[in-house]
């Protein structure tokens, strides 16, 4: 019985591997733990795409809200403003106007303006389309993160996948309630929008279409609260919700929950402007296509601040709060892939691989003990160590267990003894010639090294291809299988040859090879 | 205890084009299997839509069906029992892009006034997401096995690397062909599982030929086929016991590792029969017929051996200072 260096590694990767799964195993507070993936914790997947060529056309709505902006206070005439998902067009009327037009439309970042005389058509340069279409992500990703931070769950994952793709995932959702506000409050546009109403052409607001309106410069929007309801509004906006800097949930005289917004200095200049210019109009609160109130402007409303109320409960308003607060989304998103998966299924599942998983080491344990007798019992601490490295070093990258990583440790049980059929066969082999026991333990490493090697990385190549090219619960799989191998390596080979090296002189002086390696005494005369 | 006693020699050898033979057979089966029925694929890779429901008690499948036949929104649905008499899947071949509202409140509220259950889970895939998660699929198989093809030229010899390649081209031809016999939903865990069989399968394939390129150097024959031979009957009792041991823990997941998990161990149970069969029946012979000379393998080996001692000699003679 002496100690070597091989047991002394095996031994130091015994220790770590246990310490570190501990934490795992036992469901400590402390320490880092393997994180249970969604179909086995249960919670909501979601991947997401945007509508990029939305946040185009939504870019230049606003360019036209700019260029209305400025000839209201410039008094610079203008007709006929329209944007559509490519231009702006409008025509200016007085020839005078056009070098101070001209400026201003130089200074809008990524414009291309075509004019013959007063005809005026303003477009987006490609880059500046690419660009904005970019932000368009970027932003819906930095605004559904914002949005989930204040909604108060658990560790949600907001990422980018590819190039267009947002991947978002919830664990822990609980209920189908739960579930759907998570939904609305991630794919809410929350685009709020101040709207002049047409007051020469209001009363027509029921018959016009939407044609005829577009002509006059107007929409059509129906009304939040009462169905059917509707109104006809300019459809260059006043302002948008980009220049909102807070939105709290309040309550009214009737204890109704609203909303009161605050918007920034350039927000508020121009929030001022209009309403003193437009004082016994009605201005519409719009809110993603829907107009919440359209009051009656009485005064000038100076220092920026607004209200929106409408008919919804404190829950509702909250959730709208948070949607204004965290920005509006310059794109509309839309489902590509969506995996719920229930608690109870979760729990489930984790029982059905669990039985699984120890059934299969039973019989693996079992079996290896009646063919190689001690021999077996070695291969089995061995296993067992495989399986304590396996959990402990997914704990310390934090890697995520999903259930076909369960099935890839199961599998692992299976394949991890491989090694250790492989180095014993050679030994009774060695042992049958009528080796000594000494030379039979290293030569029968010596021969089977080379086999190992060869079999395992080429399993590691098709495991790394599969985490390459797989997607979540299978990225899962491919790690656990990789692990596995890498960590049977160590303790099929390592750890078992230093564990005979170290009863080398038991197991010579036993002259028992039965006993040791399960094979007769009688053809084995060592 | 001992399988196998190593007393003698196993002919494999000799029964080997009746192996072959079968072997043919079976992957024709299979193509026919798979040209006939074609793979069902699951939503992982044709989009669409399942849902998941729990019934306290035995599941009113007749019921669902009936009341959800009404309904226009699940035209075409398939209603299956899943893994237990209490539960049911709802498969879809529609897809929503809408975030907002959701198949799983649709399917609660359609299905209201069936008994008590829950919904346990809902997946929607989109024909976009599906089409890309095809095309990583086929890209997958085609670098592991590239990977691998590449991998065991450099280490052994071309000749191994095609036999190899033939076992495994065999090995997932008739799992596949058992998957689309046994009507079983193609998804990305049975993906998985192919890939898996690939890495398994080879696995065996080379410990033979790693003791059949230690026979060509070390037997005192010739021959190919009496090498071959020799290697195999020595391999066999590592190979059946792997394979065994292997078997059992998939089989236990098979029997108790729950639906979901379902498919994915049936193609690994027939994998791992077929992956055992063909390293010991298949990839030696072809071997055989590419015409690997084991004359010609010692030369190079020995070729090889050669250069190395002279190379050493010369950074010995270098190291002592005479040239």
């Amino acid at each position: 019985m002496k100690l070597n260096f091989r047991v002394l590694v095996f031994a130091a990767a015994i220790l770590f591997g246990v310490v570190f799964s501990i934490p795992s195993l036992l469901q400590t507070d402390k320490g880092t733990k393997i994180t249970l993936g969604l179909d086995l914790q249960g919670g909501l997947h979601m991947l997401l795409g945007v509508k990029t060529e939305e946040a185009v056309s939504s870019r230049l709505k606003a360019i036209a809200s700019g260029i209305n902006h400025f000839s209201e206070r410039e008094e610079v005439l203008i007709d006929g403003l329209t944007a559509d998902d490519e231009s702006v067009r409008f025509t200016l009327l007085d020839n005078d106007d056009a070098p101070a037009m001209d400026k201003m439309l130089a200074g809008i970042e990524g414009s291309k303006v075509v004019h013959d005389g007063e005809s005026y058509h303003v477009s987006l340069t490609p880059e500046a389309v690419l660009k904005t279409q970019k932000q368009a992500v970027d932003q819906a990703i930095e605004t559904i993160r914002n949005r989930l931070d204040q909604f108060g769950l658990a560790e949600p994952t907001v990422a980018r996948q590819g190039v267009d793709n947002i991947l978002v995932e919830l664990p822990g959702i609980k209920s189908a309630e739960e579930e759907q506000r998570a939904r609305e409050l991630i794919s809410r546009a929350a685009k709020l929008e101040l709207m002049a109403v047409d007051e020469e052409r209001k009363m027509r607001a029921y018959t016009m279409t939407s044609a005829e309106a577009a002509r006059f410069g107007d929409v059509v929007l129906p009304d939040a609260e009462k169905a059917g309801g509707k109104y006809l509004v300019r459809e260059i906006p006043i302002l948008d919700g980009s220049m909102l800097t807070d939105a709290q949930v309040a309550f009214n005289q009737n204890n109704q929950p609203v909303i009161n917004f605050s918007l920034n200095s350039e927000g508020a200049q121009i929030f001022g402007d209009f309403t003193g210019k437009n004082v016994g109009n009605h201005l519409a609160i719009v809110l993603d296509g829907q107009v919440y109130s359209a009051p009656v402007i009485n005064e000038r409303i100076g220092g920026g601040h607004g209200q929106i109320s409408g008919n919804y409960t404190v829950e509702q308003a909250q959730d709208l709060a948070i949607a204004l607060r965290s920005g509006a989304l310059l794109a509309p998103i839309f489902m590509l892939e969506k995996r719920s998966v229930g608690p109870s299924l979760g729990a489930d599942s984790i029982q059905a691989s669990l039985i699984a998983l120890i059934g299969g080491f039973v019989l693996v344990f079992a079996f290896m003990i009646v063919y190689y007798k001690m021999a077996g019992i070695i291969a089995n601490i061995a296993l067992v160590a495989n399986l304590f490295l396996i959990i402990a070093v997914m704990a310390m990258f934090g890697a995520t267990l999903t259930l076909p990583g369960m099935a890839g440790i199961v599998l692992t049980v299976g394949m991890a003894v491989d090694a250790n059929v492989i180095i014993s066969e050679r030994i009774r082999e060695l042992l049958y010639q009528g080796v000594s026991i000494h030379k039979a333990i290293e030569e029968g490493y010596a021969n089977a090294m080379r086999a190992i090697l060869d079999a395992n990385i080429t399993t590691l190549i098709a495991a790394i291809v599969l985490y390459v090219y797989g997607t979540g619960a299978i990225k899962g799989f491919a790690i656990t299988i990789s692990i596995g191998i890498l960590a049977s390596m160590l303790t099929a080979i390592l750890g078992t040859h230093g564990i005979y090296e170290m009863l080398e002189s038991r197991i010579a002086k036993s002259k028992n090879v039965s006993f040791w390696f399960g094979v007769s005494n009688k053809k084995a005369a060592a | 205890m001992e399988f196998f006693k190593q007393t003698k020699t196993i002919n494999f050898m000799g029964k080997s084009k009746i192996a072959i033979a079968v072997s043919i057979v079976l992957v024709l089966i299979s193509w026919g299997i798979l040209a006939a029925k074609g793979l069902n694929y699951g939503i992982d890779f044709a989009g669409g839509t399942i849902v998941q429901v729990k019934y306290e008690g035995a599941a009113p499948i007749d019921t669902v069906r009936d009341t959800l036949a009404t309904n226009p929104l699940y035209e075409g649905a398939q209603i299956t029992e899943f893994g237990s008499p209490e539960e049911i899947i709802i498969r879809l071949k529609t897809s929503s892009k809408d975030v907002q509202s959701d198949m799983g409140d649709v399917t609660r509220e359609a299905l209201k006034g069936t008994g008590s259950f829950e919904v346990r889970r809902v997946d929607i895939v989109g024909p976009k997401v599906g089409g890309e998660l095809r095309e990583k699929g086929v890209m997958a198989m085609l670098l592991a096995i590239l990977g691998i093809l590449i991998y065991v030229a450099v280490r052994f010899e071309w000749r191994f690397a095609v036999a190899s390649i033939a076992a495994l081209i065999h090995d997932v031809s008739i799992a596949l062909g058992a998957i689309s016999l046994f009507a079983i939903d193609v998804n990305l865990d049975v993906l998985a599982a192919l890939l898996t069989l690939l890495g398994y399968s080879l696995n065996d394939t080379i410990i033979v030929f790693d003791r059949i390129r230690e026979g060509v150097t070390a037997s005192k024959s010739i021959e190919l086929a009496d090498v071959i031979n020799e290697s195999v009957t020595k391999t066999l009792s590592r190979t059946t016991l792997t394979s065994l041991t292997t078997f059992f823990v998939v089989l236990t997941l098979f029997m108790f590792g729950g639906e979901i998990i379902h498919a994915f161990a049936f193609t690994l149970l027939v994998g791992i029969i077929v992956g055992t069969y063909s390293s010991i029946f298949v990839a030696s012979p072809i071997l055989m017929w590419f015409g690997f000379n084991v004359g010609n393998y010692r030369t190079k080996l020995a070729e090889a051996a050669r250069r190395r001692a002279e190379k050493e000699k010369m950074r010995a003679m270098y190291e002592q200072g005479t040239v």
